[in-house]
């Protein structure tokens, strides 16, 4: 027989338990300093860019003649200082829910097109193309923005307002050259086209096979399967890649200071010249501006940077709304 | 409801290299018949081939023919989508849609087919859950994903995705290999009803299971790594597990390797 095993009687000395101490290996401390070292940096670097622009903003709020947020102009070096964002507020959000528009659903077909459909020797010289257009200098979108595509969007911008004109939204009441907040979204597009799409691709390329063959063995065509397994796995993803691009598109500064004729009106008459964006409007002014200009441009910034953490959030729960069906615990 | 399959000649490659070569049998209607045999031995991708499903993987071919009640699946003209709602099949993992709900998951065959009323859906969700037992395990939660499911509950769902647009034969690829033993005794019982209705192929590498599952076995085999696995014999399952007529299934049987 065995002797009684010592297992459960407790030791005779109740020594306090020890602590379950490190190792104390130097990479690891090292390491350890280093993460941490960057995580604290980070939120340094943030919170001083949160303390100086929300400073330089107030000092420039408070000498504000007008309401800010509803004002119709921009000259803080006036006498009564007046300026306002409700126009650069209005020309960023509408230039980039149109860049969106046409951005989204062609990214995610060609996504959709490299993963899914295009043989392989077409689908990797494809998606380096798509990767190219990302290393194109905004600036150079500017110029091509400005002399290409204002000029031949006439015809275009003439088509929108002769058979949607009646959508109000494309009607065209001025003339002039279509350096307009539509072209500016056009251009917008093109821009955040290839971030959409390599993310989105990736995402879709992540699709376990075994999602996927359970909608082929039921007999699905390749459209189906894409609607039954691919787009609902990679609906987060498709999010976060347009939220990438829409960040990109709410600060695009050079290309839309090129193209777009400022004015500060609000006009949902898109097709009409016109109007500004937060980031343009500071890359144009704030070379003349004096002190209070300065500020003033500043706390516009700080608007653009309080939509973007919005933007963000709001993606954020999107995304989360739907944990329960994502394709993570499968 | 269910449909007798002749194989015959059958190869299959995934770019240059043979997996299978030259197998032809008969699979009975209204009954289970099992395939084993050790790792490699082409035993899946025979399967795979029974509903066209081998061809999705980048360099499958097959060469041979696949005869539904005398309708070549190889034949020209032959839409394997068309097959595959006609042939239908369950995985080694349970792959409910993660991100639809039960009954979603289980209309989603029928969806594609098109060709329902929606008070018919609820119907046919009903009984196919009823006929792959899960109905009186999930009928309150229906709305639910099916992937907050166990293991065993998702294959069933699974099967019940299957069965519900009524195919002709159900294929099953290890359906329990990813079970723990008392959801692969429910998937077990479950297959020993699905019979009456519908022509059953099972991949198992588990002899016991195709011991007491099935009607008729096939044991396959490769000469070498590398070389194409080949269909050795087909049998009755009570024979082949204890008289074979090949000294090769015997030792397999008796587990003298493999």
């Amino acid at each position: 027989m065995a002797s009684i095993t010592p297992i459960d009687t407790p030791p005779a000395s109740p020594a306090p338990p020890k602590p379950a101490k490190s190792t104390g290996r130097a990479g690891d401390k090292i390491f350890l300093g280093l993460s941490q070292g960057s995580g604290i940096l980070l939120l340094l670097l943030m919170a001083s860019i949160a303390v100086f622009l929300s400073y330089r903003a107030a000092l420039a709020v408070s000498k504000d003649e007008g309401n800010f947020f509803t004002t119709f102009d921009w000259n803080p070096a006036g006498d009564p200082p007046v300026f306002g964002i409700a126009v650069l507020l209005f020309g960023t959000v509408v230039s980039s829910i149109i860049a969106m528009v046409i951005a989204v659903p062609i990214a995610v077909g060609i996504a959709l097109f490299i993963s899914h459909y295009a043989p392989r020797r077409l689908a990797a010289p494809l998606a380096y193309v798509v990767d190219l257009l990302a290393a194109v200098p905004s600036i150079i979108y500017g110029i091509w923005g400005a002399l290409f595509l204002v000029p031949y969007l006439e015809g275009l911008n003439l088509w929108l307002d002769q058979f949607l004109g009646w959508t109000y939204i494309f009607e065209k009441t001025e003339v002039g050259v279509a350096r307009s907040l539509f072209t500016v979204g056009i251009l917008l597009a093109i821009m955040i086209l290839p971030i959409v799409t390599s993310v989105s691709r990736e995402v879709f390329l992540q699709v376990p096979k075994m999602n996927e063959e359970a909608a082929l063995a039921l007999g699905a065509t390749r459209w189906e399967v894409i609607r039954l397994s691919v787009l609902p796995f990679g609906r987060s993803g498709v999010i976060s890649a347009s939220m990438l691009g829409l960040g990109r598109a709410l600060g695009e500064t050079m290309a839309v200071a090129t193209v777009l004729s400022p004015s500060f009106l609000i006009s949902m008459h898109v097709l009409n010249p016109g109007g500004g964006t937060f980031a343009q409007n500071i890359a144009a002014k704030f070379d003349e501006a004096n002190q209070l200009g300065r500020d003033a441009l500043i706390a516009s910034g700080l608007v653009l940077f309080v939509l973007t953490l919005l933007v963000n959030g709001a993606a954020r729960l999107i995304i989360a709304r739907r944990k329960e069906y994502s394709g993570a615990n499968a | 409801m269910a449909k007798r399959i002749d194989i015959g000649g059958l190869t299959a490659f995934y770019g240059s290299h043979k997996a299978i070569e030259d197998i032809s049998m008969t699979v009975e209607p209204r009954s289970v018949t099992a395939f084993i045999g050790p790792s490699g031995c082409g035993k899946s991708t025979f399967l795979r081939t029974l509903n066209r499903m081998h061809e999705v993987t980048p360099g499958g071919r097959v060469e041979g023919k696949v005869l539904l009640d005398d309708e070549d699946l190889y034949g020209p003209g032959v839409d394997p989508v068309t097959v595959r709602r006609t042939i239908g099949m369950v995985f080694q993992r349970p792959n409910p849609f993660p991100t639809m709900s039960i009954y979603d998951n289980v209309a989603a065959g029928l969806r594609l087919n098109g060709s329902y009323k929606k008070n018919q859906l609820a119907d046919v969700v009903e009984k196919s859950l009823r006929g792959a037992n899960l109905w009186n395990e999930v009928k309150d939660r229906l709305n639910k994903p099916g992937s907050g499911l166990s293991g065993g509950q998702q294959q069933r769902l699974c099967i019940a995705r299957a069965i519900a647009v009524e195919p002709q034969v159900l294929l099953m690829d290890e359906p329990c290999s990813a079970l723990d033993p008392i959801s692969t005794l429910a998937i077990e019982d479950l297959i020993g009803e699905l019979k009456e209705r519908f022509t059953i192929v099972i991949v198992t590498h588990n002899m016991q299971q195709a011991a007491r599952v099935s009607d008729r076995t096939a044991f396959f085999n490769l000469s070498a790594v590398g070389k194409p696995g080949r269909l050795i014999e087909i049998d009755e399952t009570e024979r082949i597990f204890s008289n074979p007529s090949v000294q090769a299934t015997e030792d397999y049987i008796s587990g003298r390797f493999g």
